[in-house]
């Protein structure tokens, strides 16, 4: 009876899934295929939308692909990005465990961590691109807030030209990042902490378990799920960077803040406008984030919950069979 | 017995060193979290000269005559606050009000029925939560090209009816807090099933919509590559694309109007975090825990 009703109102289910699914395919799933085709194209030049497939025009289909891959600009544009991330995220989780152990520990009671976390989680709401420009203007030259403090200290030295030099770029492109990131994570990973059941602390306390090896070995095995989920988030933005090293400093100090995104972005919409180039490298980003993030969410799985998943799905297998 | 006292003791000063390392690591990067901010109010005030004499005093000989200045400098050239004030809030608030409303509509037939296709389709969600923004564009700014709609504003609204990451947040609340019975007991009453969503699941749903809205909202309002890409004219550019100008040669050395044109950008965020901080930051853990 229950059953037969269930079945009746299946329709409903379809009806309202047909928004989103419609959506998706013209907003999203139609220009993923899109950009895969334009790929094996010769589209560029502004404003162009007519192309032929390269094999017609007597090129290599994968031409636009072995240009990309060939690129020197391309490499440092990978490079960085991943250099900017690691510099990021480290300190990021760093960072954000130390305030989440000494903001959840139950015997030292420290105040205010409301307020904290507050002024923490600040800078993650606000634009990335105003903190980039604003940024630029902090470590300004021969004018800014930091060369103003770097003279006030020591007369005697001169201001020096930040946005001129590789790493101090790419150092306060990681620290931008950083910037608006640690407090988000940290109160991802407080959120977790207070989830863990009380009881294991105190029993940890009676055996005599000190602080330092009660956050090593019962806070953070126990978090290790939530610790997982900020790292593949964090590496998907981080792979995917763009306004922050946009703004601050663009193509210039020799491309020290170049990301893959800005490259992407830069083939099609600057210079000659090749859109097919653009389409090439942007698929083989999305080739490398499919497989980094398939990699890492098979890690993240739930464990007990695919077991549990699999058992249901014999026992469903068996009772057919008996029927 | 004194052994022992001097033993606690020692505990007892540890605790209090530890005690002071939290607060002063815990305010030193309070500081340093509103030190830009500082300076970038205070610049806002200042006319360019006092600027190049030094970025860090709060001081300014005329400070509203020079805010007046460095606002008719800014409204003088292509950064016009008014208009990117209002492109972006009618973007933001469109797109997150699509962006919430189908998203429970989509974690609500998800949740609720049971319909041949629907563990293929929640699954398909979580996988297109990967896909990233970037190898959409070139596609996305193709088919928007030839259908001469670049700087039409809806473009930037209409796709966030297919918002994967808030329907998986959406299904996850649902299946925590949704009894069908209720949702049963409506369809005695006689009440469609359209109708028991819209007057039922969605007031049921308002804790989850709000923390979602906010998200959206403020990811919305913050985006800057699509509408890089997609808005040229003049007159259509939002808040953080009209921002991107305050670095181009034209404001070059207007100092005081570009922390002015950074503050514009900044005080509705800072407006609405002073109310909302307590839900945002109580949001993210719930999102966190959850999945």
């Amino acid at each position: 009876m229950r059953n037969k009703k269930i079945v009746d109102y299946a329709k409903f289910g379809y009806l309202f899934s047909i928004p989103f699914i419609l959506s998706f395919c013209i907003f999203t799933l139609y220009p993923v295929i899109y950009t895969f085709v334009i790929g094996f194209t010769n589209l560029k030049g502004a404003g162009n939308t007519e192309w032929q497939f390269l094999p017609s025009v007597g090129k290599n289909l994968f031409q636009n692909f072995i240009d990309v891959l060939t690129s020197k600009t391309f490499h440092k544009a990978f490079r960085n990005t991943w250099i900017i991330w690691i510099i990021n995220f480290i300190p990021q989780l760093g960072f954000a465990l130390l305030f989440t152990a000494w903001f959840t520990d139950k015997r030292t009671k420290v105040k205010g961590t409301g307020l904290f976390k507050i002024l923490f989680y600040m800078p993650n709401i606000i634009t990335a691109a105003t903190m980039a420009i604003l940024f630029n203007k902090l470590f300004g030259y021969p004018k800014g807030a930091i060369n103003d403090i770097i003279i006030l200290l020591n007369p005697a030295k001169g201001a020096y030209n930040f946005n001129a030099h590789e790493w101090p770029v790419k150092l306060i492109i990681a620290f931008v990042q950083f910037f608006q990131w640690y407090g988000n994570t940290m109160v991802y990973l407080i959120a977790g902490v207070i989830g863990i059941s009380p009881e294991v602390f105190e029993a940890a306390e009676i055996d005599g378990a000190n602080r330092v090896q009660t956050f090593f070995k019962i806070t953070i095995p126990c978090i290790r799920q939530i610790m997982l989920f900020t790292l593949v988030t964090s590496l998907i933005g981080g792979l995917n960077m763009f306004d922050i090293p946009q703004l601050y400093i663009g193509t210039d100090a020799n491309n020290a803040g170049l990301t893959t995104n800005m490259y992407i972005r830069n083939q099609a919409f600057s210079g000659s406008y090749m859109y097919n180039r653009s389409a090439a490298a942007s698929v083989i980003l999305f080739i490398i984030i499919v497989a980094l993030s398939s990699i890492l969410f098979y890690i993240l799985r739930d464990k007990d919950e695919a077991k549990l998943k699999k058992l249901k799905k014999q026992e469903l297998r068996a009772a057919k069979k008996g029927f | 017995m004194s052994d022992n006292t001097v033993k606690m003791s020692s505990i007892r000063r540890n605790e209090i060193i530890l005690k002071v390392v939290i607060y002063i690591v815990s305010i030193i990067f309070s500081i340093m979290t509103l030190f830009p901010f500082v300076i970038m109010f205070a610049n806002s005030f200042k006319s360019t000269v006092e600027v190049q004499q030094s970025t860090l005093s709060l001081w300014s000989a005329h400070p509203f005559a020079n805010l007046a200045k460095n606002w008719h400098v800014i409204n003088s050239k292509d950064f016009h606050p008014f208009t990117g004030l209002l492109n972006s809030f009618i973007i933001s608030t469109c797109s997150t009000i699509l962006n919430v409303y189908f998203s429970s509509l989509t974690a609500y037939a998800i949740t609720a029925y049971e319909w041949k296709l629907r563990d293929v389709f929640s699954g398909m969600i979580i996988a297109v939560m990967m896909i990233p923004t970037t190898v959409t564009t070139i596609g996305f700014y193709q088919m928007v090209y030839k259908l001469g709609l670049t700087n039409n504003l809806s473009m930037l609204i209409i796709p966030s009816i297919a918002a994967p990451m808030t329907v998986f947040f959406m299904r996850q609340y649902l299946q925590a807090n949704l009894a069908m019975e209720i949702v049963q007991s409506a369809r005695i009453d006689g009440a469609g099933e359209f109708r028991i969503f819209n007057q039922i699941v969605v007031p049921l749903m308002k804790p989850a919509i709000a923390t979602q809205a906010i998200f959206a909202y403020v990811g919305s309002w913050n985006n800057l590559f699509m509408p890089l890409i997609l808005l040229t004219d003049k007159t259509k550019k939002t808040l953080p694309v009209m921002v991107s100008l305050l670095n181009g040669d034209i404001y070059k050395t207007e100092y005081g109007a570009i922390y002015l044109g950074l503050f514009i950008t900044v005080l509705p965020l800072i407006v609405v975090y002073a109310f909302l901080s307590k839900y945002i930051v109580e949001g993210v853990a719930l999102g966190g825990v959850k999945s």
